[in-house]
């Protein structure tokens, strides 16, 4: 198993550099000019401006030359320096990356909770009112934009009815929880700081919602269609047959097998929605790798664009691993070598 | 005492299946009487689509939700028709234990054999404990003659070999000493060697418990080791039913005699392979009178007039028309 792990673990930096090669030629053919995101627009025409930045940035050399020193820069962990925030990427996504895994980590706890669970209601009580319900709840979630949603629920649940605090992730009178993980509400709740930990939480609930909703219908769905294919199984009249109640039946006997399945899709969800948290981001004002993904994208801010497609890629492969490494231990057919 | 121990273990009257179908009903067993008393085993025969499994699952009520039955299971004084699911459940697994045909699909494979046999263990005794019940998983085991069975146990189903899943099914059913087992094809998806071994092991339970069972299959070789009576099935009726001898050498029924003789004789004339020809109607659309008169080489007018009843003839009943013309010829 760890020998397993480990092996998996030692292709990780080859498949980014990969990655990483793909993004950096993929992004010299777009057809903007990099320039106008480190030189002001008003000094485009002043040539010693103009070489000096090209300089500065390495815009003077080959492209050959430019790959080089970004893959032997990568290799030592340095991603390069943002045009926008002239910061370092690395240092950048550091601080954005916890902001990000914090929502989707509770987006993904509140799908899972409710897929599964509708998939299993809807499975047990095929074609009744629960399944048409949750068959439009799923639909809703999927189809609806997460900008309509997110706003119509801030509006409703926010500034109408006042059950949830507005966007960010803690209001500007609240210093944050010193940082440990990132992640405000662990913590807030490590150094013990309850009204932090509730104050981050409360936050927290209403983007992971509408975050986790829009993935609600994949898991529902699957889960209700696996469910239904294994209650067609021989092993499930085993059950019946030697005394287990209907209920019993479901969830000791039926969901586990049903489960196999889902788990891919919940760690593709997982990984998706690293990068893929932007709108929800922006709506709830979520200082994420999404935001910061879409600031990069608009200036023309390469080694920022390229820093979130290598994250983005190293999300897919870790939840991957994650999701082989679920399976080997649901499944014993699965032996992991 | 005495009274109660005449009484037979399992009654059936009027067994009837429907299968709600587009546009209909299809009819899959048409009021089938079985009686099985203690200790006793009854052979269940016919072809595929008989209706022998239909008619044993609508017993435990194993069959899906489009399936209508009706009619009367008497087990014991009670009727299983009529039971709530919870009374069901203490019977099914408890007193009436189930083999299936495929062990290898009838066991769950996310769970190891062990963890299914307690489980069977601790639905039917609550104060069980789990080390108690594991120890009882061993010991059911090793009374199935699975070797190792300590560390048999702590193996999944796809690590077990076919024979040894089927023990491992029957040590499941024996589990909570039933007093009924019904044997859904148990030997059917195992080598012969291996087929020889489940029935001798049934065989030596039945003696050592005092179960009566239901045998069903579609071999007439395993009927004739293990069976005291014999019931015939076709198109989801009894045709023949008697005592295992006078069935295999008085059969009153073309039917039966038409399995009989498809039997591969292992006498060493090489002859070719018998058969019966044609196949059984379809569950929709019977024929008039007799099901099994289109097949027939017997057939008379009478035949297709109305579907003949159970009737006496000779040491056995059978449905047929004719019988009493067979009953001189030798099958």
């Amino acid at each position: 198993m760890l020998r397993y792990i480990f092996r998996r673990l030692i292709a990780v930096p080859l498949l980014l550099l990969g990655v990483a090669t793909v993004a950096f030629f993929l992004s010299q053919t777009t057809r903007g000019d990099p320039l106008s995101a480190v030189v002001p627009e008003r000094q485009m025409n002043n040539p010693e401006i103009v070489a000096a930045a090209k300089e500065r940035w390495g815009l003077d050399k080959t492209l050959a030359e430019r790959y080089v020193i970004y893959v032997s820069n990568l290799a030592r962990g340095d991603l390069g320096t943002s045009f926008t925030t002239r910061r370092p990427v690395s240092a950048d996504l550091a601080e954005r990356l916890p902001a990000t895994f914090e929502l989707v980590l509770a987006a993904m706890t509140f799908a899972t909770v409710v897929g599964v669970g509708l998939g299993v209601l809807s499975a047990r009580y095929q074609n009744g009112p629960i399944d048409h319900f949750s068959r439009i709840f799923a639909l809703l979630g999927s189809s609806l934009p997460v900008f309509w949603s997110g706003l119509i629920l801030l509006y409703l649940l926010t500034v109408q009815l006042g059950w949830f605090p507005g966007p960010g992730r803690l209001s500007a009178h609240t210093p944050p929880p010193p940082p440990i993980t990132g992640l405000y509400t662990l913590d807030s709740l490590l150094t013990g700081n309850i009204p932090v930990f509730l104050e981050s939480l409360h936050r927290l609930m209403l983007p992971a919602i509408v975050l986790g909703w829009s993935v609600v219908g994949v898991i529902t769905r699957l889960v209700r269609s696996s469910l239904l294919e294994v209650l067609g199984q021989d092993y499930i009249r085993t059950a019946r047959a030697k005394g287990a109640l209907e209920g019993r039946v479901m969830i000791h006997h039926a969901l586990r097998n049903a489960l196999i399945p889902t788990l891919t899709i919940i760690g593709f969800a997982f990984a998706y929605l690293i990068t893929g948290a932007v709108l929800t981001e922006a709506v709830f004002s979520w200082p994420g790798i999404g935001s910061y993904a879409v600031s990069a994208a608009r200036a023309l801010d390469y080694p920022a664009i390229i820093g979130v497609t290598l994250l983005g890629s190293l999300a897919f492969l870790l939840a991957n691993l994650a999701t082989d490494i679920a399976y080997g231990l649901v499944n014993p057919k699965v032996k992991l070598q | 005492m005495m009274e109660q121990s005449k009484e037979p273990l399992l009654e059936v009257r009027d067994l009837r299946v429907d299968f709600r179908v587009p546009g209909g009903y299809a009819t899959a067993i048409r009021g089938v009487d079985l009686t099985v008393g203690r200790g006793e085993v009854v052979g269940l025969v016919g072809e595929s689509g008989s209706g022998k499994s239909i008619s044993m699952m609508a017993l435990l009520r194993l069959l899906p939700a489009a399936a209508r039955v009706s009619g009367i299971a008497r087990f014991d004084g009670v009727d299983l028709l009529s039971l709530s699911p919870r009374e069901l459940s203490h019977i099914r697994g408890g007193r009436i234990g189930m083999i299936f045909q495929d062990p290898l699909t009838a066991f769950n494979p996310v769970l190891t054999i062990g963890a299914q046999i307690v489980e069977a263990l601790q639905l039917h005794d609550r104060n069980l404990s789990g080390k108690a019940a594991w120890t009882r998983a061993v010991e059911l085991l090793a009374e199935v003659a699975i070797p190792e069975p300590g560390r048999r146990v702590h193996q999944y189903p796809h690590e077990f070999s076919g024979g040894m899943r089927q023990r491992a099914m029957i040590a499941m059913a024996i589990s909570n000493r039933p007093q009924l087992l019904i044997a859904d094809e148990p030997t059917t998806a195992l080598d012969v060697t291996v087929q020889a071994q489940i029935l001798e092991l049934l065989q030596r339970l039945r003696e050592e418990l005092n179960i009566g069972m239901i045998m069903i299959t579609h071999d007439l070789g395993v009927v004739a080791g293990i069976a005291d009576r014999v019931m015939v099935m076709y198109s989801g009726r009894v045709i023949e039913r008697g005592q295992v001898d006078d069935v295999f050498y008085a059969s009153r029924h073309p039917y039966t005699r038409g399995l009989l003789a498809a039997l591969p004789k292992l006498d060493g004339a090489r002859e070719a392979l018998v058969g019966i020809a044609g196949t059984p109607p379809s569950l929709i659309n019977r024929p008039a009178g007799c099901a099994f008169r289109p097949r027939c080489s017997h057939a008379e007018a009478v035949c297709a007039t109305a579907e003949p009843p159970l009737l006496r003839a000779g040491q056995l009943e059978s449905a047929c028309y004719v019988s009493d013309r067979l009953s001189g010829m030798t099958p």
